[in-house]
């Protein structure tokens, strides 16, 4: 089959349409998800065995399963059940939009969860015990000294979280949504050109998570004042390096 | 350089010996379109299309290999030589021609709607009777408008790519909310857990899938469609494949004409689904 340009640009225009619906998901799901973590860090952290334990069962249970089979289990599983057919909580699971969000969400959080510890534990303990002697109360010190620095330490783990969300919104496609990925498979089923629609997507896709990116480097930049005069720095010393070769 | 050359004229010979013992052709299926194809409990490929598709492959003196693939796949990866043939029920549509060529037809494709007992669409319109989109196409076509106000706002579930999505897309777009599945399995989930109000596929496929038991209180309503966007279900085959497409032809004229087709439908879908004429 000849490659139709053409055809390209027109199944980029349609995949286009797409793109809010995926980019709701992949933001709500970020946005609770990351709530969701931050509690579950906080209890992985606590140092107290009945919060740690099912906080490290919870991710470990979500990290451990195919995001596709979690979206499988809450959309086709949860269903399958007449108590939860006849509860109040019907009218959400009926959804499909609901089930890819909770499963979104649900999954990012267990992920996210340890990237947040991570932060939290990078905080040198000389700092700590530095506030601590200052007299600052816990939830000062909490708010001042660990978690701006755990933030600024956690960024680029969770960039890539985030950036790999953008692209499991892909999966919500597989129960009746049409996102990109929804809307890229109902062309192909039009057209039977799977080279042409997966291109676009890709391309779609791939611009997505360059503005994601980007805004994750920004973020960066802008709460890591030191860095930025290192770079300045190292700047220089790299320009006086090429003076002198 | 001559080692190279050597191990050229090995795997030309070896190549040449296979093709003289036995031609292989590998032919592709859903394997989830019971009782058309599906994977029995053990894992195994069986069906009307297998059984089939082993007939045809005696009468061809082939050796036939059968595998499984994804619906939604299953016509690129003919094009892109992943197999040899498709037989999943899949019907002849101009659509498809453009892109690959078609035997001639060993079964009818016929269609309708199921949905549960206690729902307001068992009592839909024209249950009972049967239309061919071709010789009755004025009665048909006002059959099918009594049923586009009769499902009007209600949400209807469809495998994705095939003629039963497209006869929805023709005829009740923007009466009713049309919702794509990868599978006729997922849909008939969600008829039953009732997010669906009905579904549209295969006769003989959903009258299987309502006699067990997980789709208790399911049932086919409305009439029987058969012809048009429906088309006749055949062997898909790479269009440059003519030497291949003229052997299933004459298989396939064969398994109708000594009545092997008929007895295999019987089999697997108690009503005959032969081509007619």
């Amino acid at each position: 089959m000849p490659f139709d340009l053409t055809f390209l640009w027109q199944t980029f225009v349609s995949l286009l349409s797409g793109i809010p619906l995926a980019l709701e998901l992949a933001a709500l799901s970020v946005a609770t998800g990351s709530l969701l973590a931050f509690g579950l860090a906080l209890m992985r952290v606590s140092r107290r065995w009945w919060l740690d334990l099912p906080a490290r069962f919870y991710i470990f249970a979500f990290r451990g399963t195919p995001l596709l089979v979690q979206i499988y289990i809450i959309y086709y599983g949860l269903s399958q059940f007449p108590a939860l057919r006849h509860s109040f909580l019907w009218p959400v699971f009926r959804e499909a939009y609901w089930c890819a969000l909770a499963a979104l969400a649900l999954n990012t959080a267990a992920y996210s969860a340890e990237i947040m510890r991570g932060g939290l534990l990078s905080v040198p303990a000389g700092q700590i015990e530095a506030a601590r002697a200052c007299g600052m109360a816990r939830i000062l010190l909490f708010r001042r000294i660990i978690v701006p620095q755990a933030t600024r330490q956690m960024l680029p783990g969770y960039s890539n979280e985030v950036i790999l969300m953008v692209k499991s919104t892909s999966l919500a496609s597989t129960i009746t949504i049409m996102e990109i990925t929804g809307i890229a498979a109902k062309l192909i089923s039009e057209s039977y050109r799977p080279v042409e629609v997966f291109i676009s997507a890709g391309a779609i896709y791939l611009s997505l998570n360059f503005i994601v990116a980007r805004l994750f480097a920004l973020l960066e930049w802008s709460l890591w004042p030191e860095r930025r005069k290192n770079r300045l720095q190292s700047n220089i010393v790299e320009k006086k390096g090429e003076l002198h070769a | 350089m001559k080692f190279k050359s050597m191990i050229c004229a090995a795997l030309l010979l070896a190549a040449s010996q296979a093709a003289a013992e036995e031609r292989t052709i590998t032919i592709a299926t859903e394997g989830a379109y019971a009782p058309w194809n599906f994977s029995g409990p053990n894992g195994k490929l069986d069906g009307f299309e297998i059984d089939l598709a082993n007939a045809l492959c005696e009468r061809m003196k082939v050796k036939c290999e059968i595998i499984a693939q994804n619906w939604d796949g299953i016509i690129p990866s003919l094009t892109a030589k992943k197999y040899d043939a498709i037989m999943a029920g899949m019907s002849i549509t101009p659509k498809r021609q453009e892109v690959i060529g078609f035997s001639i037809p060993y079964a009818a494709g016929i269609n309708g709607f199921a949905a549960m007992e206690d729902s307001t669409l068992a009592e839909m319109p024209g249950t009972g009777e049967r239309y061919s989109l071709d010789s009755q196409a004025d009665a048909a076509k006002k059959r099918i408008s009594d049923i586009a106000t009769f499902l009007a706002g209600t949400s209807v579930g469809v495998q994705g790519s095939t003629t039963a999505s497209t006869f929805l897309e023709t005829y009740f777009k923007g009466s009713v909310d049309i919702k794509e599945y990868k599978s006729t399995e997922e849909h008939n989930l969600d008829l039953t857990s009732g997010r669906l109000d009905a579904v549209l596929g295969n006769a003989t496929v959903l009258a299987a899938a309502i006699e067990k038991p997980e789709m208790k209180g399911a049932k086919l309503v409305g009439p029987l469609f058969s012809g048009g966007e429906f088309g006749v279900v055949a062997v898909g085959l790479r269009k440059e494949d003519i030497a291949l497409k003229t052997e299933f032809d004459s298989a396939i004229k064969s398994a109708i004409g000594d009545g092997t087709v008929k007895t295999l439908s019987l089999k697997w879908f108690k009503v005959d689904v032969s081509p007619r004429g």
